[in-house]
């Protein structure tokens, strides 16, 4: 096991900067994710991590290594790819003990790892068989296989789930967390599903055009975001923005009311963040309005409701599974300033209620 | 009024019936057609190789006296007269041939597959410049540079030898196989390489145990190709071997043309037969590799 520094990591490829100087710590034994949208660097970085990559500035260190200049082989550490990247012409027992015997480990041993790992992920029946004849799921468990058998101390993960079916990756997504508790090793899973992220992490590292937005467990990242791009992008569905005005310490929301923020906010533009079951349905809180329903989504144990407010502005609100709503309903609804957040002009956490 | 709907439906499913009729008779009817057209190309085709057949099994003054692709009498004796008809024996030319043309598809095969893979996977100064020099190589004609290599070869007191009609083959000279391979390697998924990297490969054992394996049908085609046209060469032979002993096939074919006395045209052709024969068995054997290969590379 170990862990992995980043210290001012940059990225160019000739005039282009797609990583802008990433410091990062992962601890050893962690579950790091890296979550954002395509193009925010996230599997760049990985890359560079496993030595795909040439790294252009800046230091990684594996444990107390630096391995910028070190190949891949040669950093401890395995990677699972998106498209599983099997090898077509070898048996599964083949690409299992293909690391191996390439680093001129003794038969019996290669053969002990390659059972253990068939063993653990129930692919014994499998081994004879090549790529091709395998479905998703179980190129999917190859491949991680082969990642496992070599015992590394640190495992890499690039979007693995992607190309599996959404019944599967659910699947997948269980064993993963499993093998992570039982092994311990540390991982870097890159990501852009942010289910994905927050159902596994341990913490998770949210990315956007080659920065690092916010970095903290799950837990954090979905109630203190510190800026609106971590807001909108954590947590589905997304989060209501509504852009308001602060005047004297006190914020005009549209069709809602005046809210007394104190201190905390200075005049001119502020936005409001309330996540959908935020919204309180009924009119008891403390600012309220009227609204009319647009589009309900049914989910079962719980549904979410477009409603339109007077303004025109279209918000969505959770409600239980089991309350009756229907489009042109009119639906009353209360915001609750302790449980909205706020961010400033720059877009950034206004720490009001944060206590 | 039961009947009546029943009785129109009857009267469509019978013009339907007719409909089907006739254009089943008309796809017919153009299959016949089509069949025809393609079967009379074939005899076009294989004509040459039917007419050269049975002219060396002709006595020889109907080979070019009769139309007939039917030998009057059947002249076995043209394959083994043939065989010992020339100053040295067709086993010695055979031996010749197998020899050049062996060597040159394995330097073929080896030299253009790593030059392939330079281009197509490693990154290297100057790669831009160098490949456009290959590709232009391809558009220069052999016969162009035929006389400047005769020069360097003669001046290495190559001449006289088989060195160069096969060392050239070891150092990728080839660029259309070069090219051949480039493009079949960078179909390969380029996670196959890191996959490997991070097993730990060295740049040749990607070459070696990935990229070669799922890269058959390219070899395959590249060797049966490289066979076909060493085997075929008559220029190169012409030009660097003088010896009556070193003599390929080709060369030796020529021979019974140039004899002063009268031509044996049905020796001639009796070996020309036989000379076919190694490419058909190279290619039968070669060809499987390809279909080996495509039906390996269902990679995802």
């Amino acid at each position: 096991m170990a862990g992995v520094t980043l210290n001012k990591v940059v990225k160019d490829y000739g005039k282009l900067e797609v990583i802008h100087g990433i410091d990062l710590e992962v601890h050893s034994g962690e579950f790091l994710v890296l979550v954002g949208p395509s193009g925010c660097g996230k599997s760049t970085l990985l890359r560079m991590i496993a030595g795909l990559e040439e790294i252009s500035d800046g230091t990684i260190a594996i444990g107390d290594r630096i391995v910028n200049d070190l190949p891949a082989a040669r950093r401890n550490l395995s990677m699972v790819f998106q498209s599983y990247a099997l090898y077509p012409h070898m048996s599964v027992r083949k690409n299992l003990a293909f690391g191996l015997s390439n680093l001129k480990m003794p038969k019996d041993e290669i053969e002990r790892r390659v059972s253990e790992a068939a063993r653990v992920l129930q692919i014994n029946e499998l081994m004879d068989r090549k790529p091709r004849q395998l479905s998703g799921g179980q190129k999917q468990r190859v491949a991680i296989g082969r990642a496992i058998v070599r015992e590394p101390e640190l495992f890499l993960f690039d979007e693995p789930l992607s190309n599996l079916d959404a019944e599967l990756r659910v699947q997948m997504r269980v064993e993963l967390a499993g093998l992570y508790n039982r092994l311990g090793t540390t991982m870097i899973y890159v990501t852009h599903d942010q289910v994905e992220a927050m159902t596994m992490a341990t913490r998770i590292v949210v990315l956007s055009k080659g920065y690092i937005e916010q970095v903290g467990t799950p837990h954090e990242l979905y109630t203190r975001p510190q800026n609106t791009f971590v807001a909108t992008f954590i947590g589905s569905p997304k989060m209501n923005m509504i852009e308001a005005v602060v005047r004297g310490g006190t914020v005009s929301v549209p069709d809602f009311g005046d809210i007394a923020l104190g201190g905390g906010a200075p005049d001119g533009k502020i936005t409001v963040g309330v996540r959908p079951e935020q919204f309180e349905i009924g009119s008891s809180g403390p600012i309220t309005t009227q609204s009319e329903v647009t589009l309900v989504e049914y989910l079962g144990s719980e549904m979410y409701v477009h409603t339109r407010l007077p303004s025109g502005r279209i918000v969505m609100v959770k409600d239980a599974g089991k309350a009756e709503h229907k489009i042109g309903d009119k639906l009353p609804l209360s915001l609750i300033p302790e449980h909205a957040h706020y961010f400033d002009a720059d877009n950034r956490r206004l720490p009001i209620f944060d206590a | 009024m039961v009947d009546v709907a029943t009785q129109s439906l009857d009267d469509h499913a019978a013009i339907a019936r007719a409909l089907r009729e006739k254009k089943r008779r008309s796809e017919k009817r153009a299959g016949l057609i089509k069949h025809a057209f393609l079967i009379a190309c074939t005899f076009i085709m294989i004509y040459p190789l039917l007419w050269m057949l049975s002219s060396s099994l002709k006595p020889s003054d109907e080979i070019f006296g009769s139309l007939s692709l039917w030998p009057s009498e059947v002249m076995w004796e043209t394959y083994p007269e043939g065989w010992e008809g020339l100053p040295v024996s067709f086993t010695r030319f055979f031996g010749n041939s197998l020899f050049v043309t062996v060597l040159s598809v394995i330097g073929n095969v080896i030299s253009c597959s790593f030059a392939a893979y330079a281009f197509a996977r490693l990154e290297f100064k100057g790669r831009n410049i160098a490949f456009a020099l290959m590709m232009m190589t391809l558009m220069i004609p052999y016969h162009v540079v035929l006389i400047p290599q005769y020069l360097i070869f003669l001046k290495a007191g190559w001449v006289d030898t088989y060195l160069p009609l096969i060392v050239p083959k070891f150092l990728a000279t080839d660029a259309f196989f070069v090219f051949l391979m480039i493009q079949f390697f960078r179909q390969l998924p380029r996670e196959l390489d890191e996959a490997a990297m991070i097993d730990g490969c060295s740049a040749f054992k990607i070459y070696w145990a990935i990229i070669m394996p799922l890269s058959l049908p390219a070899v395959a085609t590249a060797a049966i190709f490289s066979f076909i046209w060493v085997w075929e060469d008559f220029l190169g032979p012409l030009v660097y071997l003088n010896d009556i002993n070193d003599y390929t096939v080709p060369l030796a074919l020529r021979m019974f043309l140039s004899q002063d006395s009268i031509s044996e045209y049905g020796q001639m052709f009796a070996m020309s037969i036989l000379s076919i024969v190694p490419i058909i068995i190279f290619f039968i054997i070669f060809q499987k590799f390809i279909i080996r290969g495509i039906a390996m590379s269902g990679l995802k």
